[in-house]
């Protein structure tokens, strides 16, 4: 091993591991050059004896493979079913290991494999997947470990202990300097330091202030902060409690969406549980300070995730966003000093008080400490949910954590931040994940979303798809945004109706950029950054289009035709049992032929095909 | 509403009735028309207009606010809805992995376009907004908490089953 | 419930439910922890979690509780099933059917054996 970085194993070895899955007990000794070297043959004879010592040759199987790739540690051996990887293993350590591990069940921490870096020690397998190190979990701690309605298990693991420090130790202005010192920026989206929000709503005049909770989580792949409200919500709960005592606020509102139903349960249980610990509600620790809440329920507004938009919700009105200033720190609820910041910078806050704000900077990159929560959808082999260091490579993402595109296609761009987003193709591939780097390429952090796309994606379709969304999600107050985002749309429904004509792309990057630099609110002045996005970076696509009336993607269906391939249509009728439209022909044991007047392009016949005959051309 | 009907009629009186007390009990908190709604709506299934203009004699606003409210927001609906409301989620995930595909066969089994009800009253279906369930795309809601993951069109039958009993 | 005013109050519960959530000093044997996030019920971890509490009753065991927790962020692999038992490191069980469930509580819960073919770990994740 020469770098000293790469702990996680080789593909040679994992062949044998999933063989070793099928039976029980198996030992995989790594038989690699370097482990031979330090004496892996004479630990083989000396297990093999033991196995035999103890009646064990029969049940457990002993498997030599390539090497583990941790050569500095062999001879390594991996024990299944659990995966108990052990390291620097002598032949006397075998009676241990037999007799501990095989017979009583009991793991042999002396010889437990450990992670260089991380000095962690690995118990098994998975633990080793980059899935798991490439991750540090601030956010999302409590996630999955945690029972979220036992407020138990949240203070187990540590749950409360910032608040307790906060209440009887910490003035406001040491919380606001400690959070301001972490380097914490609102991840939301806009990426706005959180401390200096926290200072600015503290030094508003006033004794009734407010603290808001932003869970209205709106980008489409976004799921983040349902999963952490569902999966930890007293971290929320905690931190909004530091929050109001950080700026002298003794009531707060979570706004969750209504589609959200079980993080609404969720978050009602947990207040309860506080309540009756008295670490919430009158009087919290007999700190004299109190603090409640109420849960304002959306009703499926995309712009209400705009911080003035939200606001007008939260008083029950229509959800259209407030001219800005006065901003919401001195004129929010009922006008009222507001300190609004979205689920997951919330949570993040207990830990940092907890762990310290340097502990905290030295995660991530110069200007974006800490880390983000990335939500892996779409075109993926890992979907899920992950938190990572701001400033890693989006390869890391893709292929290390991610596990790659599935079905062998290639990666073809990732989709950031939503409809206010941008794509981020394969060039950027090697380009840290952070604030600043992701607006130089026409993108946003945004909440974290991420839909990957491949190479049976169409850039056009996807950009139409967002609009549509902008569209019906505009809330009509002003023009640019309302009439703007329409136009754009109807420009796109006709290129992708193959009927483009010269200068519509054109056209499409004047109008985007008006609607930008008019629009009222956050949603109008990014609504166009899908459109301008695909444009920049995929348009020869666009140009496919207009020009060739072709869909280089095969997706746009004016643009497609669906065709039989004689040579290889054995007449099985079974793509004409499917069609809804009867548009496929032909006598039983002969090719088929589809009408492409009748034909819809539904895709059913591609599906039910099995030889490989149907495919899509383009131009139709 | 059917005023012949009395079962119905009986059926509605409870249900303003529960409205009123939960108006009752909450009035006093400022803002609170929203979930005065959301309300009403888990009562009747729709927001009629009777009801809106019920809500705004009882909170004391201008019926043409609540009506503002109603229509701004897409979880509220002037028109009744199936028993059993099919939400399919049309995110970009979804959409990436083909929840319009299986749109297209909850459409062709119900026979029945979106927004409308089957004729038994069972069903409708409803094109929503991100469920927040990308990592399963594509994902279809039944009611309020029956999450179907990872559906292909050829398991639309077999989920349609389960709720026609 | 008493209310919580020190540190030293707050440290005695977490405590007490660090040897709970240990499984020390308690009667319970272990614990079964099913992922019941949106994902994990829109992949079915509702019937999961009812066949395991069903076979668990009819094989008459009582001394293991079931409890639910949030994503783990594998949503990929959900349903998900966590088995820790009492002196053995947690095994995380992917993509778990009702069926899949009623075979981790006969081979791992009775029969001491983990269904190594259920396991996540590389290769699947």
């Amino acid at each position: 091993m020469n770098t000293g970085e790469k702990t996680s194993i080789p593909n040679e070895v994992v062949a044998p591991q999933v063989e070793a899955r099928a039976a029980t007990n198996t030992i995989l000794l790594c038989a690699g050059g370097a482990c031979i070297s330090s004496g892996e043959e004479s630990c083989l004879t000396s297990l093999r004896a033991t196995l035999e010592k103890y009646a064990l040759q029969d049940v457990v199987k002993v498997v030599e493979t390539g090497c583990m790739g941790m050569c500095d540690a062999g001879p390594l051996m991996i024990l299944y079913p659990e995966g108990v990887f052990y390291q620097k293993l002598k032949p006397s350590d075998m009676e241990l290991i037999v007799s501990e591990h095989l017979l009583k069940g009991r793991i042999v921490e002396s010889k437990l494999f450990e992670n260089p870096n991380t000095k962690v020690k690995i118990t098994s397998a998975y633990d080793d997947h980059p899935f798991f190190t490439k991750q540090v979990k601030i956010a999302t701690r409590n996630m999955g470990i945690i029972d979220p309605m036992s407020i138990e298990e949240y203070i187990a693991h540590d749950g409360y202990f910032s608040l307790q420090k906060v209440l009887q130790e910490m003035t406001p202005e040491q919380v606001i300097d400690t959070i301001k010192r972490s380097g914490l920026r609102g991840r939301g989206g806009a990426g706005f330091p959180t401390g200096l929000k926290w200072e600015l709503a503290r030094k508003v005049p006033g004794n009734e202030k407010y603290v808001l909770c932003n869970a209205d989580e709106g980008d489409p792949g976004a799921f983040m902060d349902r999963s952490i409200l569902e999966g930890d919500p007293h971290s929320v709960l905690e931190a909004m409690v530091i929050a109001g005592y950080a700026i002298g606020a003794q009531k707060g509102y979570i706004y969750i969406r209504a589609e959200y139903p079980l993080a609404i349960e969720r978050l009602n249980e947990g207040i309860k549980q506080a309540k009756a610990y008295g670490l919430f509600g009158e009087n919290i620790m007999g700190s004299g300070f109190s603090f409640d809440l109420e849960i304002r329920m959306g009703a499926g507004a995309f712009v209400c995730g705009e911080e003035t938009a939200l606001i007008e919700s939260v008083e029950g009105k229509r959800g259209q966003p407030r001219v800005k200033p006065p901003f919401p720190a001195q004129k929010g609820v009922w006008n009222k000093p507001t300190l609004n910041n979205n689920v997951e910078t919330y949570a993040n806050i207990p830990t940092i008080i907890l762990k310290g704000p340097e502990w905290f900077a030295s995660i991530g990159t110069e200007k974006s400490k800490g880390t983000k929560v990335f939500c892996l959808a779409g075109k993926i082999k890992n979907t899920g949910l992950v938190e990572v260091p701001i400033g890693i490579t989006l390869r890391e993402i893709v292929y290390d954590i991610g596990g790659g595109i599935p079905n062998n296609k290639a990666f073809k761009a990732v989709q950031t931040g939503g409809p206010s987003g941008g794509c981020i193709p394969a060039q950027y591939l090697d380009m840290p994940i952070d604030y600043e780097s992701l607006k130089t390429i026409g993108t946003m952090m945004g909440s974290g979303g991420m839909v990957f796309m491949d190479e049976d994606t169409c850039m056009v379709d996807v950009a139409k798809f967002f609009l549509e969304f902008s569209v019906d999600e505009s809330c009509g107050k002003c023009t640019p945004c309302r009439e703007g985002n329409r136009v754009m749309h109807e420009i796109l429904e006709r290129i992708t109706s193959g009927e483009g004509e010269e200068g519509d792309i054109e056209k499409l990057e004047t109008l985007g950029q008006s609607i930008i630099d008019s629009s009222l609110c956050g949603l109008g002045q990014s609504s166009p950054q899908p459109v301008l996005s695909t444009i920049r970076y995929f348009r020869d696509e666009y140009e496919a289009h207009i020009k060739e009336k072709r869909c280089p993607a095969k997706v746009c269906r004016p643009l497609i035709r669906y065709q039989i391939d004689e040579s290889k249509c054995v007449g099985c009728t079974a793509c004409a049992k499917v069609c809804p439209v009867s548009a496929i022909s032909g006598e039983i044991k002969k090719p088929h032929t589809i009408d492409p007047e009748i034909c819809t392009r539904c895709g059913s016949c591609i599906g039910v095909c099995r030889f490989g005959a149907i495919s899509r051309v383009t131009p139709a | 509403m059917s005023t012949e009907n009395c079962t119905e009629c009986a059926r509605h009186e409870t249900l303003y009735h529960e409205l009123d007390a939960f108006i009752e009990q909450n009035s006093h908190r400022p803002g609170v028309l929203i979930e005065v709604l959301h309300k009403a709506q888990s009562l009747f299934g729709f927001l009629p207009s009777e009801v809106q203009s019920f809500i705004a004699k009882r909170l004391d606003i201008p019926e043409s606010t609540v009506f503002g409210v109603v229509t701004f927001y897409h979880y509220f609906t002037m028109k009744p809805r199936g028993q059993n409301q099919i939400k399919v989620c049309l995110g970009t995930a979804c959409y990436v992995k083909g929840a319009d595909k299986v749109l297209d066969r909850l459409k062709e089994e119900l026979k029945v376009d979106i927004e409308e009800v089957t004729q038994d009253g069972r069903f409708s279906i409803h094109e929503v907004r991100c469920l927040g369930a990308c990592s399963m795309a594509p994902v279809v809601l039944i009611g309020e908490k029956d999450f179907f993951g990872r559906v292909t069109p050829d398991e639309v039958p077999k989920i349609l089953k389960k709720y026609r009993g | 419930m008493a209310k919580v005013k020190s540190l030293e109050e707050l440290m005695k519960i977490k405590e007490k439910s660090l040897k709970d959530l240990q499984m020390r000093d308690t009667e319970k044997k272990g614990k079964i922890v099913v992922a019941m996030g949106t994902c994990g019920i829109a992949a079915g971890a509702k019937d999961t979690l009812q066949a395991i509490v069903s076979e668990l009753a009819e094989n008459k065991i009582d001394d293991l509780s079931v409890v639910q927790s949030g994503c783990m962020g594998l949503c990929e692999v959900e349903p998900t099933v966590e088995v820790h038992m009492e002196g053995q490191s947690p095994i995380i069980y992917g993509h778990v059917t009702p069926e899949q469930a009623k075979r981790i509580v006969q081979q791992h819960i009775l029969g001491g054996k983990v269904v190594s073919d259920l396991m996540v770990r590389k290769g699947e994740i």
